[in-house]
């Protein structure tokens, strides 16, 4: 007898107490972004896809030595340049980056000695077609910086 | 008030439009109300806060094709989520909201709102069984049990304030709590009852309410991670909207009913507030009671089935049956 009331008495009170927790609740902030009108800022370890990284001039750091293309194991990056006439050093002029089968793994970001190569933060990637996902970094940057 | 045809016709279409737009405003208010308590913003892209959410809902629902299963019993079947409907809406009649404010006040109130709400059990039953559906089958079976279940302990309360009061009329009820706060029937102190269990008397009913209206933590008919849906599992379209609203109709008649039995009706809580109409009082005690409902629906997970038979078998009949004896036993002593 004394255990039936005592559960309905213990049963009660935790009913009361989940609903103080559901009542503190209820006046605090919202927790959640509203995506498409709001969004959050990447954090800095955050990996997009490759992006090139410039010099003051605007141009890329890039020096055209070939590193990331081997370090690529599944072989994403496509890069060329050229060395123009009375210049010491090589001209970038075309960086494909297949993202399509790129695993993000950053062994390029790696093996880049001349600080020409970052994760960018970019993740509103969504498409139908397979040819957005191969992005040429040189036109990006161009379009960066205008 | 002389019943007319007139006014029969202006209390229906008052009647209706009162319980089709809180039916389409508490869904709004719910949404909003359980993404507060998850910390979300809820519905507020369409109309300021998201008010127009409600009638573009309704725009959706009514533009759909209401599908009929094969097999099913058609009757059945289109009889249902109107039959869900409509008992609340009848129930409105009767329900005052003032002094003046009633569409047709009768001396036996109490009992024709609960003999249209123990209807309400009914069109559970025919969706469940005119669905053709095993889920659905399984929810009415469920829905006829816990009416059962929840109906006694629901009117053994009822009858203690019944006994109170010495009258089924619902006005003559509320005109017997007047006064102040501590003449309400909830509270034992000043009124007609004398009897400290009434605050326990006041719990039994409310979660009766709750179980009546097949409210969450008792919504065992629409378990949807068992049940799929539940008795509406089959129901489309405005069926499905019929359903819906249904439901919320008998959460405002089951919070009207508690406002009046225990919570004094459209009296003012204090006697010198009683300048401000008794409309307003009674519309606040009722949407606050509503406004529990919601809060309670997001605290409390869904019990089990034999969890919800127990609860009233075991602890809310023995009690209100109590509750009862002792409340007879005080109105021959005192």
């Amino acid at each position: 007898m004394v255990t039936y009331f005592s559960e309905i008495y213990h049963g009660l009170i935790s009913l009361f107490i989940g609903m103080a927790i559901t009542f503190k609740e209820f006046f605090k902030p919202t927790v959640t972004v509203a995506y498409p009108y709001e969004t959050l800022t990447m954090c800095d370890r955050y990996r997009g896809h490759t992006e090139l990284i410039e010099n003051e001039e605007g141009k890329p750091n890039c020096v055209v030595c070939g590193l990331c293309e081997k370090a690529c194991p599944s072989g994403c990056i496509t890069l060329a340049g050229e060395k123009p006439e009375g210049e010491k050093k090589k001209v970038l002029t075309t960086y494909i980056l297949d993202f399509t089968r790129c695993s993000l793994c950053g062994s390029c970001v790696e093996s880049c000695n001349f600080n020409a190569l970052t994760f960018s933060k970019e993740y509103n990637l969504a498409s139908t077609r397979k040819e957005d996902f191969i992005f040429d970094l040189l036109k990006r940057l161009e379009e960066r910086n205008k | 008030m002389r019943l007319t045809l007139l006014n029969v016709i202006v209390a229906v279409v008052i009647a209706i439009g009162f319980a089709a737009l809180n039916a389409a405003y508490l869904v709004w208010a719910e949404r909003r109300g359980a993404a507060r308590i998850q910390r979300r913003p809820g519905p507020n892209i369409n109309g300021p806060f998201g008010l127009l959410q409600p009638p573009l809902d309704g725009i959706k629902l009514m533009a759909k094709q209401l599908t009929i299963p094969g097999g099913a019993d058609k009757v059945l079947f289109i009889a249902a989520p109107v039959l869900a409907m409509f008992p609340a809406i009848m129930s409105f009649v009767t329900i005052p909201f003032s002094e003046t404010i009633v569409a047709k006040n009768m001396n036996v109130g109490v009992l024709m709102i609960f003999a249209f709400a123990s209807m309400g059990g009914m069109s559970l039953v025919f969706a469940g069984w005119s669905s053709r559906n095993k889920y659905a089958m399984m929810s009415s079976v469920r829905a006829v049990s816990q009416a059962v279940a929840y109906e006694i302990p629901m009117l053994i309360t009822t009858i203690t304030v019944v006994m109170i009061s010495g009258s089924m009329d619902l006005m003559e009820i509320v005109r017997q709590q007047s006064g102040s706060i501590l003449h309400w029937n909830i509270f034992p102190l000043l009124g007609n009852s004398h009897n400290i269990l009434m605050p326990m008397s006041f719990l039994i009913f409310f979660t009766c309410t709750l179980a009546e209206t097949n409210r969450a933590p008792f919504d065992l008919g629409e378990a949807e991670s068992e049940l799929v849906a539940g008795f509406h599992t089959e129901y489309g379209s405005m069926g499905f909207g019929l359903f819906f609203m249904g439901e919320y109709a008998n959460i405002v008649i089951g919070s009207c009913m508690t406002t009046i039995l225990f919570l004094g009706g459209w009296n003012a809580p204090l006697p010198f507030l009683g300048f401000i109409p008794g409309v307003f009082w009674f519309l606040l005690k009722l949407y606050l009671l509503i406004a529990t409902f919601i809060w309670i629906r997001w605290t409390f997970p869904r019990t089990t089935i034999y969890g919800l038979l127990n609860l009233s078998w075991k602890i809310l009949i023995p009690l209100s049956l109590f509750n009862l004896l002792f409340t007879a036993g005080l109105i021959k002593v005192f």
